[in-house]
């Protein structure tokens, strides 16, 4: 894992000490709201419907176990005992004070860990796929790059002050796990002919006018990573838009524009800028990727595994739907459900957050994932030990057998917590988690992902869930508006508006007569909700949703 | 003919706390909606917010929220304004907390 320099130290150090000093300065009245609020975005310092609420990164997703159980200790110290971990790879935390955050900001330097480029028209914390490192499917580890990549922007002096928030994701395997087409900038690792390099995807977002990135280049050489970013970020620097912050994202330029004309831009620049890297970027990405070698794998038997799988059907279910597989024989990749039926997507208890990091020191070479869809990964488990760290699980509300499944759900913290929201997502989550579980029917249903925001900004993902809800304000009213048959994967895809939207009460309802209707259209047990959709498209999902009006239009 | 003026309440988040707190017709913040001064002139309203604006080193965000009169005394007219009054649903947090603990 990526161990902090001095150099990455003193400059953590003195970025907390600035911020320590405004928050004085706001608090004895010398700066006012509109100059302190640019400086607590720029430090992750959010003010949100209750109280202020702390973002706080996990670069690429990658945690130690020292590092989980510091979040654990802020949990406990300066919050209410838990926090939300984010589709971005964040963590929130939804209660802080003000004066106690830069006591947070050094605990979290403690261990490496920071709020900066969380908020702000920066570059954002740059994401990658969770089973990054792990994954049976991969190229190569994309977290070196990603590492490389908020090197070269944090703190970066021509991209301070963008025109729009900037967000990057990487991934190093075909299986988009990332999401990287609905980012502004997604790369996707390749090797053509023996040599690596990145497709490199550009213009997509999701938000209020929703994307689906474009190919800028289909193999960039691997040495040129930095300096064609640097290209587009130039290009989007002065070719974006900067009269209208609703049309200030990168997507914009690229549909305004064409992406034939962005790349031939982009070319122009990077042939002029490629020169000026000489190296230096090549040298550090050799130091970091030595921090990201692989632990040592244990050829241990896998007898106890075996045995569990025979001897206990919890376990084996649990194994089934929440163990991946891993490059290394032996070996599987974890992911934790923080979804169980009922409770808050992406919450953690500190006390949770404890035993994963324990898990994950005992046996797990040390290594914690977040996940954009606000799960905990384990990356690398040997099978022998997967019985045990059920048992773990278990015993603290952990082993909910349902990744992928439709009460895996990602929720945006929606009106319960976020000023921009109009309406709630969390209660919509917890109802349709709890109704599939009573039915117990989530297994039969098999893979289908319900994401759900609680305003355009579409925190939650809404127009790439398969079952996309989005909740809106009619009229003082909360109304939840439902999209089909959109894709977060390398098969991505916008989601179609189904119709009218649903009050509070009926939306549940709505989505049970919805899958219903998709259990009797599916032709056989094996064609998932997507394939389902793709195959037969809006009719007779629509007639199921709106069966009065079906009726009064015969 | 101008619009009816619906009642208002001052309302604006706590700077050192962030938590959500009303003006009273004696000037104080009080956290209890049933405390906070009806509104219901509109020059008035305006005067009011304004002293609210003067106070930066106590509230940040102060705007009119929209009440409405109701079995219990005043409450807000919209559900924005109930969430800020109540707390989240998903845990019994912000101002629920203060009442349960009473
Ligand atoms: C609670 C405070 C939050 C605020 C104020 C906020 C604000 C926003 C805004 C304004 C946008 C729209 C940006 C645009 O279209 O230009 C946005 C997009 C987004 N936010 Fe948030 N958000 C919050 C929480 C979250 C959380 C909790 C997550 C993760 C669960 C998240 C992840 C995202 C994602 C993935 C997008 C859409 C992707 C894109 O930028 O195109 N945000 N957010
Ligand atoms: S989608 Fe809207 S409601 Fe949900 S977190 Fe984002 S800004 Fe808030």
């Amino acid at each position: 894992m990526y161990e902090y320099t001095e150099f990455d130290r003193a400059f953590l150090a003195e970025r907390n000490a600035q911020f320590r000093a405004q928050v004085e300065r706001r608090i004895s009245g010398a700066l006012t709201e509109e100059e302190f609020r640019p400086l607590r975005l720029m430090n992750g310092l959010y003010l949100q419907l209750h109280a202020y609420m702390l973002r706080v990164a996990i670069p690429y997703g990658t945690l130690n176990s020292a590092q989980m159980r510091q979040l654990a200790l802020l949990a406990d110290r300066w919050d209410k005992g838990y926090g939300h971990f984010t589709t971005r790879q964040n963590i929130q935390y939804n209660w802080p004070r003000l004066r106690d955050v830069p006591d947070m900001l050094d605990a979290l330097a403690e261990v490496g860990l920071h709020a900066i480029q969380t908020s702000g028209n920066t570059i954002r914390n740059v994401t990658a796929d969770h089973f990054a490192g792990a994954a049976a499917d991969e190229v190569a580890d994309p977290r070196p790059y990603a590492e490389l990549i908020r090197q070269w922007s944090t703190d970066h002096p021509e991209f301070q002050f963008l025109g729009r928030k900037f967000k990057i994701a990487i991934t190093g395997a075909e299986a988009d796990r990332a999401v990287i087409r609905a980012h502004d900038i997604g790369l996707q690792i390749t090797e053509q002919d023996g040599t690596r390099g990145f497709r490199v995807v550009v213009g997509g977002g999701l938000g209020r006018t929703p994307m689906i990135g474009q190919v800028i280049r289909d193999h960039l050489p691997e040495a040129d990573l930095l300096p064609y970013l640097e290209a587009i970020l130039s290009v989007y620097n002065l070719l974006g838009r900067r009269d209208n912050k609703y049309k200030a994202r990168i997507k914009i330029m690229v549909h305004e524009h064409g992406i034939d004309e962005v790349r031939a831009l982009v070319e122009d620049r990077f042939a002029r800028i490629r020169p000026t890297f000489t190296g230096h970027d090549r040298q550090v990405l050799q130091d970091i990727a030595r921090h990201f070698a692989p632990p040592a794998f244990d050829r241990a038997p896998t007898d106890a595994f075996d045995a569990g799988y025979a001897a206990d059907p919890v376990f084996r279910s649990w194994a089934d739907t929440n163990v991946a597989p891993h490059k290394a024989p032996g070996y599987g990749i974890v992911s934790i459900s923080l979804k169980a039926h009922g409770a808050t997507p992406g919450d953690a208890t500190a006390e949770q957050m404890r035993v994963m990091a324990d898990l994950a020191r005992t046996y797990a070479h040390d290594e914690l994932r977040i996940s954009h869809e606000q799960n905990v990964i384990l990356p690398h488990v040997h099978k022998a030990h997967l019985p045990a760290i059920h048992a773990t699980l278990k015993a603290h509300g952990l082993a909910t057998a349902n990744i992928g499944l439709i009460s895996d759900i990602i929720a945006c913290p929606g009106m319960d917590y976020c000023a921009l929201a109009t309406a709630r997502s969390i209660p919509i989550a917890q109802e349709i988690a709890m109704r599939f579980e009573d039915l117990k029917i989530e297994h039969d249903i098999g893979p289908l992902k319900i994401k759900i925001s609680g305003c355009i900004n579409a925190c939650g993902h809404h127009h790439v869930g398969h079952i996309g809800i989005l909740g809106l304000d009619r009229a003082g009213v909360e109304n939840y508006q439902i999209t089909l048959g959109g894709d977060a994967t390398e098969t991505a895809a916008l989601g179609e508006r189904a119709g009218p939207g649903f009050s509070a009460e009926e939306i549940v309802p709505a989505i049970e007569r919805l899958v219903h209707a998709y259990l009797d259209l599916r032709e056989t047990p094996e064609e998932t909700f997507l394939q389902t959709w793709r195959r037969l498209g809006l009719a007779p999902f629509k007639a199921a949703l709106y069966p009065a009006q079906a009726v009064a239009a015969e | 003919m101008s619009r009816p003026f619906s009642p208002k309440v001052v309302t604006a988040s706590d700077l050192l706390e962030g938590d959500v707190i009303y003006l009273a017709a004696d000037d104080t913040w009080v956290r209890d909606l049933a405390q906070a001064e009806v509104l219901t002139d509109e020059a008035d309203a305006d005067l009011r917010l304004l002293l609210a604006q003067s106070q930066p080193h106590r509230v940040v965000g102060a705007y009119l929220g929209d009440v409405r009169p109701g079995p219990d005394g005043i409450e807000p007219a919209h559900f924005r304004e109930a969430f800020r009054r109540r707390g989240p649903s998903n845990y019994a947090h912000g101002k629920q907390e203060a009442y349960a603990d009473v």
